[in-house]
């Protein structure tokens, strides 16, 4: 009550908060990075459109990172084939079916990540749901931003979706094996668009069928674990080197 | 359509500040969205009129100032034309993001008895 004048209308109080309306996906994004730092294991958020290409990737880099000790969690909103596949393919893999959600947020990757074995990983995939939107807008905690783009989805996704491509630290384009059969998509085309919506162009064109391209995204991936192992060594493996 | 889970995560923090406050309820909720934040404006009020029935929130307008994105070099501090390459004219360095990605609750008001 407004005890001023006494007119009986309630008192109006302005509240000043100026914070981040997903402060708390972040409080669980910078949890689930500390873990991943402690362990020295590389989380990798992996995102793009459904059907460019996530699984087959990750399928062709177990093939080749012999010796690397891989795992994964994919987001699907309705089946678990994504896990399934990668499974085949020699990485374990935690299924995360996020039913109507379009995105996978900190505290689903945090809650898949309590019975599944990610401490004695090298990477750490997490297979976003299929999406150049949402999956954008939600930290994870991991420790790069890598989008799969096709070559088949055309040049401009890119400047249709800026924001999915401003928060990448890598762009792999892939299925580029079809190229040659897409007669009005250029390299330099999509080249350019990124050049307009990604800060620190980074872009490596791949194919997961024929395997070109691929050892330079093995490099990129190694480096990053170097660096990582550098900056927070790993003493439970110390006796092993 | 994330849109849906931002708005449950407003509500639920708009709905700990009444508590906070003692509010019997909430007059106006006043949020920033930025043009590079990936969030649909459209979408988020959509939501928010869904959601807000039986909460603190039942009569109060949503306020959303959006925010136009802005870059700049990321050495010299100079703008960047929108639309353009996000690379410095002048020294060649990458553009970084000034403003453009805030999605904010800035201010509420409460009615309190």
């Amino acid at each position: 009550m407004c005890e001023t004048c006494g007119c009986g209308d309630p008192e109006i109080v302005s509240v000043d908060l100026h914070e981040r309306i997903l402060a708390g996906n972040e409080r669980t994004a910078r949890h689930n990075r500390r873990h991943f730092a402690e362990r020295s294991v590389v989380a990798v958020n992996l995102m793009g459109s459904p059907g460019s290409g996530k699984t087959a990737l990750l399928e062709a880099t177990a093939r080749r990172l012999m010796g690397r000790r891989l795992g994964a969690v994919a987001g699907d909103l309705a089946t678990e084939r994504d896990a399934e596949r990668l499974r085949a393919a020699g990485i374990p893999s935690r299924p995360i079916t996020t039913g109507s959600a379009c995105h996978l947020d900190a505290a689903m990757v945090h809650r898949a990540l309590h019975d599944f074995p990610w401490r004695e990983l090298d990477y750490l995939f997490i297979e976003n749901v299929g999406n150049l939107v949402c999956p954008a807008v939600y930290d994870l905690g991991q420790e790069a931003n890598v989008v799969a783009l096709s070559v088949t989805e055309g040049e401009d996704k890119p400047l249709k979706y800026p924001v999915m491509f401003r928060g990448a630290d890598l762009v792999l384009l892939t299925k580029m094996d079809l190229l040659p059969h897409l007669p009005g998509v250029s390299l330099a085309a999509i080249q350019d668009a990124l050049a307009h919506v990604m800060p620190r162009l980074a872009l490596l064109p791949v194919s997961a069928s024929t395997g070109a391209g691929l050892d330079l995204w093995l490099a990129w991936l190694e480096a990053r674990r170097s660096a990582r192992r550098a900056a927070s060594p790993d003493p439970g493996d110390a006796g092993l080197r | 359509m994330h849109e849906y889970s931002i708005v449950q995560a407003l509500l639920a923090r708009v709905g700990e500040e009444a508590r906070r406050h003692g509010a019997t309820a909430v007059r106006r909720v006043r949020i920033s969205i930025g043009e590079l934040a990936g969030v649909e404006i459209e979408l988020l009020r959509t939501a928010y009129e869904t959601f807000r029935e039986r909460t603190p929130c039942a009569q109060a307008p949503l306020e959303v100032n959006r925010i136009e994105a802005r870059w700049e070099c990321s050495d010299c501090g100079r703008a960047l034309e929108r639309g353009g390459l996000l690379r410095c004219p002048e020294c060649a360095k990458p553009g970084r993001l000034a403003r453009g990605d805030e999605i904010v609750l800035d201010q509420l008001e409460l009615e309190v008895a």
